[in-house]
């Protein structure tokens, strides 16, 4: 599962999901795994308005990965004057795209309930006790 | 069906399971974007972020790749099938727990979906969970379900007729004809030809109105509607002051 992911994923529990402690989860005991993808500069460029920053500056850190600036790049940060892609959008494109979850367990930290993440792909569904 | 644990576990038998089942042989049968979904995607501005619910094999997650769709699935297997779409994402998970904030996605789409879910509470609930997920007034969705009225199909189902029905999934088995090589003649090959297995699937069959009414009774406010090849479908949006 692409780090991109994350930033559109949340508890699945009714209680949690408007609880600002639900949000990012929390990668616990994550395998990380590089896919390579072809880059699609725009696609980068208009999600990155879209991200939740602070969600991925956790992200991040709590996987290990290099820190990320303070600040999202800014959308003149990511082409040069030829309108060629810079090292800054291809590090988000690595980032986002390729680096992805192959296993692991997601956390919600608001209830601490654990969502497994097998052969890439995290499973939300909740025993019946927690619906 | 009576409480809420019974419901669950009759739409975990006559539809979960089944699809899990099912999931290789139904999607290579899935290819074919229908073409109001199509018109749906490719409308979207780029950059567009939304929801495929109940993605099953993941073809509508093939129409446009300048949009970033996060599909999901109540088939493992299927979302497994369905997760080799890049740029998108796909995860397992219940319409009725999705695992989306609220008021954050520019459009959803759930194409065959409630249709599947065993009462009228748990199909508005169903539509309820996937308008929460949208932008208020701005957010759309796509909402495509099986229709009552389908005289022209080998169906035979119509106005009037049984609306919750078990529809069945054929699995052809292998019909290959025992191979004879001509050494072999007369030996007596041995035959290993698979029998078709068949399985049923729960349906409930909208009949005409019975979508938007649903839409309505949550809150959503039916932007466009119609009939296509069988089907119902509305595009919705959550109105202001629904939750």
């Amino acid at each position: 599962m692409k780090l991109l992911t994350l930033n559109f994923l949340t508890c699945a529990r009714k209680t949690c999901k408007s609880t600002a402690a639900a949000f990012p989860l929390h990668p616990k005991e994550a395998e990380l795994e590089q896919v390579e993808m072809d880059m699609n500069p725009l696609f980068i460029t208009n999600m990155l308005p879209r991200l939740e920053w602070e969600a991925m500056k956790t992200l991040t850190t709590e996987l290990g990965l290099p820190n990320l600036p303070a600040e999202p790049p800014s959308a003149e940060e990511l082409a040069d004057e030829s309108g060629e892609p810079t090292q800054t959008l291809k590090d988000l494109h690595t980032l986002l795209m390729e680096t992805s979850i192959a296993s692991g367990k997601l956390v919600c930290g608001n209830c601490e309930h654990e969502y497994a993440v097998k052969e890439g792909i995290a499973n939300f569904l909740l025993p019946s006790h927690m619906v | 069906m009576g409480n809420v644990a019974e419901d669950e576990q009759y739409e975990e038998s006559h539809v979960h399971a089944v699809y899990e089942q099912i999931a290789s042989h139904f999607s290579s049968t899935r290819y074919k974007p229908w073409p109001i979904i199509e018109r749906f995607l490719k409308g979207l501005p780029d950059g567009s972020i939304g929801l495929d619910i109940g993605c099953g094999n993941g073809k509508y997650l093939a129409v446009n790749p300048a949009i970033f769709i996060v599909g999901s699935d109540r088939s493992t297997n299927l979302a497994q099938i369905a997760s080799q779409h890049h740029p998108h994402s796909v995860v397992v998970a219940d319409i009725l727990d999705l695992p989306h904030q609220h008021h954050s996605f520019d459009f959803a789409i759930s194409i065959a979906v409630i249709h599947h879910l065993s009462t009228p509470i748990r199909r508005r609930e169903a539509i309820a969970s996937i308008l929460a997920t949208l932008r208020p007034d701005e957010g759309k969705a796509l909402i495509y379900v099986w229709a009552l009225e389908q005289e022209s199909s080998r169906r035979g189902w119509s106005e009037g007729g049984e609306q919750d029905v078990m529809v069945p999934w054929v699995m052809k088995g292998s019909k290959k004809s025992t191979s004879k090589s001509p050494k072999n003649s007369g030996t007596g090959a041995v035959s290993v030809a698979v029998e078709d297995k068949t399985f049923h699937r729960y349906y409930h069959l909208y009949r005409r109105g019975e979508l938007d009414d649903d839409i309505a009774a949550v809150g959503g406010k039916v932007l466009e509607a119609g009939y296509e090849k069988d089907n119902w479908w509305a595009i919705a949006t959550p109105e202001l002051s629904a939750s």
